[in-house]
């Protein structure tokens, strides 16, 4: 996927410097346009531009710009035992499930791989369906379903269909780096004498290891955000982050949840970051 | 030996490689569908009364109206703004251009809660967005509870969806076409609307379709910003399970809205790949571009 905006970019670049360079006094960008898109371009950013100076408010209002500084919402976050058990059930929650779609969604990607025609392509779509499926259709079912098999409310419940939600993810990114895979290198090691388990650990898992690392990532954001199903999944004994920060605000009007939203923000923009840049400098070495 | 035995090998694990990840949809995703699908038709005995209880009720048939409205006006809402901003991307130099495309992202990767809760602090009575409004004298609009306020915050994270497909078939015209339209004496609107336009629809149509599609289905925005007065077909289908525990009724809508997406997505699918450009978009690689 990297690679598909790449080359759109290398596309759009190509296409485009040469004849600008000569022709800007023929052809400007009109004011207005830039106006426009300096507009869209703030609306963009518009919401995480007021989550963040919000949550250092020291008054108990969601008025905005926010009156005087402190740290109170933060400090309330990491001592209310609310917040702190919602906060590591979504961890917990979205590690394991993680783990779960990136183990079934490697397994699947590689094995479609060698796989083509109607049956495959049908298997490819039913595994990306919940990309497209609304979320409320599928948190409805799930709900109804999982009260007769008495998994509401309970953490594996959360870890099944948030997993699920992650497979296109890991499928799509895996599927991308097996793309550039060279298959003969599987022979090569079998004609040396390694078994498939073997070729497999040593050869096929270290060269597409950045599509399961990125997918597993995108499969963990998916559910500590995910807040429709696990709505619909809550108990009173269990439930994640982002249904506590629903409750703060429609039922508790807790100015915590400017806190809690930070926090999280933060915390996602490092977490798909941070590998990126790692992977981004291994590359260029 | 190898060469015989080889085909066989390559070809068996490949089907058991699957079993695993549809064992899992079919638990969370295809059971569960299909259980309210059974329910929707009345489950011991067959009949068609929840379908056609959902046209008759009165109520359902407002909802449903008042959904596809809203989804409607998200549309050309994100239409008007995307293309500008997508056209203006093929435009400016490559640094600015990739500043612009990570903003473009930045929904994406903003929690859904925090999104939902910064739009209720700038919508809310009183907020921000109601101050402008009064300083040029229209003070009286509602965001806070409205329809509009849904709107506002659904158009922002759909907007990706219009602005990326945009962007790339955009970035594909050459522009030298219009240079030349402009050096035959045509005015820079006629050069647009007679040469640019035909071009960029390509990548236009799929996208709306996509946005349409996707607002159907919004629940927490709606419940959020929006108020039960207003609700849309999220949130019906939310109460009927929840507080009225009409499954079989719930069931039918369910199924209603899931088959207007499929058939919608499926149309959008013939204009472009639009199952992977949502994989493209969405997927983390991306994001850190």
């Amino acid at each position: 996927m990297t690679s598909t905006l790449e080359q759109l970019d290398e596309r759009v670049v190509e296409r485009r410097t040469r004849p600008r360079r000569r022709d800007r006094g023929v052809d400007p960008i009109p004011w207005w346009l830039k106006l426009i898109g300096a507009a869209v371009a703030l609306y963009f950013i518009l919401p995480t531009l007021i989550v963040i100076p919000l949550s250092f408010s020291a008054e108990a209002n969601f008025k905005f710009p926010p009156e005087g500084f402190s740290l109170r919402w933060y400090e309330n976050f990491f001592t209310n035992p609310i917040w702190l058990s919602s906060l590591g059930n979504s961890a917990l929650v979205a590690v394991l499930a993680a783990i779960l779609a990136t183990i079934v969604g490697t397994a699947a990607a590689i094995g479609l791989n060698h796989l083509t025609g109607r049956f495959a392509g049908f298997v490819r779509t039913v595994l990306m369906l919940s990309l497209v499926t609304p979320a409320i259709v599928v948190a409805v079912a799930v709900y109804i379903s999982f009260l007769q098999w008495h998994l509401t409310g309970t953490p594996l419940g959360y870890v099944l269909a948030h997993a699920a939600l992650g497979v296109p993810f890991v499928l799509v990114a895996v599927t991308s780096s097996l793309g550039g895979f060279d298959q003969t290198l599987l022979r090569a090691s079998a004609s040396l004498g390694a078994s498939p388990l073997r070729s497999f650990l040593r050869v096929t898992l270290p060269l597409i290891s950045r599509g399961i690392v990125s997918g597993a990532i995108f499969a963990f954001v998916t559910s500590f955000d995910e807040v429709v199903i696990a709505l619909f999944l809550r108990s009173p004994t269990f439930q994640t982050l982002p249904v506590q920060m629903y409750n703060a605000v429609t039922y508790e009007l807790d100015p915590t949840i400017s806190a809690a939203s930070t926090i999280v923000v933060v915390a996602v923009t490092i977490i798909i970051l941070v590998p990126q840049l790692v992977g981004t400098r291994k590359n260029s070495r | 030996m190898t060469t015989t035995s080889h085909p066989r090998r390559a070809l068996r694990p490949s089907w058991l490689l699957l079993v695993p990840a549809l064992a899992l949809l079919a638990v969370v995703l295809l059971f569960p569908l299909l259980q309210s699908l059974v329910r929707s038709f009345g489950a011991p005995e067959f009949t068609f009364e929840h379908y056609a209880s959902l046209f008759t009720d009165g109520v359902t048939l407002t909802i449903l109206g008042r959904t596809a409205g809203t989804a409607a006006v998200v549309t050309i809402v994100t239409f008007v703004l995307g293309y500008p901003y997508a056209y203006l991307m093929t435009r400016v130099s490559p640094r600015l251009r990739g500043i612009l495309l990570v903003i473009v992202l930045v929904p994406f990767w903003t929690s859904v809660m925090a999104r939902n809760f910064a739009w209720v602090i700038i919508l809310q009575r009183g907020g921000p967005m109601q101050s402008i409004f009064e300083f040029f004298g229209a003070g009286q609009v509602v965001f806070y509870g409205s329809v509009v306020g849904v709107t506002i915050a659904m158009s922002q994270v759909l907007l990706p969806f219009v602005v990326l497909p945009l962007y790339s078939s955009l970035g594909s015209i050459d522009r030298r076409l219009l240079l030349a339209a402009r050096g035959l004496g045509s005015s820079p609107l006629v050069a647009f609307w007679k040469i640019y336009w035909p071009l960029s629809r390509g990548g236009v149509v799929s996208g709306l379709i996509l946005v349409f599609t996707l607002s159907i289905g919004f629940y927490v925005t709606p419940a959020l910003l929006g108020s039960p007065q207003q609700s849309l077909v999220a949130q019906l289908l939310a109460t009927r399970t929840t507080q009225l525990l009409d499954f079989a009724g719930a069931g039918a809508l369910g199924i209603l809205v899931l088959t207007v997406t499929l058939v919608l997505v499926a149309w959008a699918n013939r204009f472009g790949g639009t199952i992977s450009a949502i994989g493209v978009v969405s997927s983390p690689q991306t994001k850190g571009n």
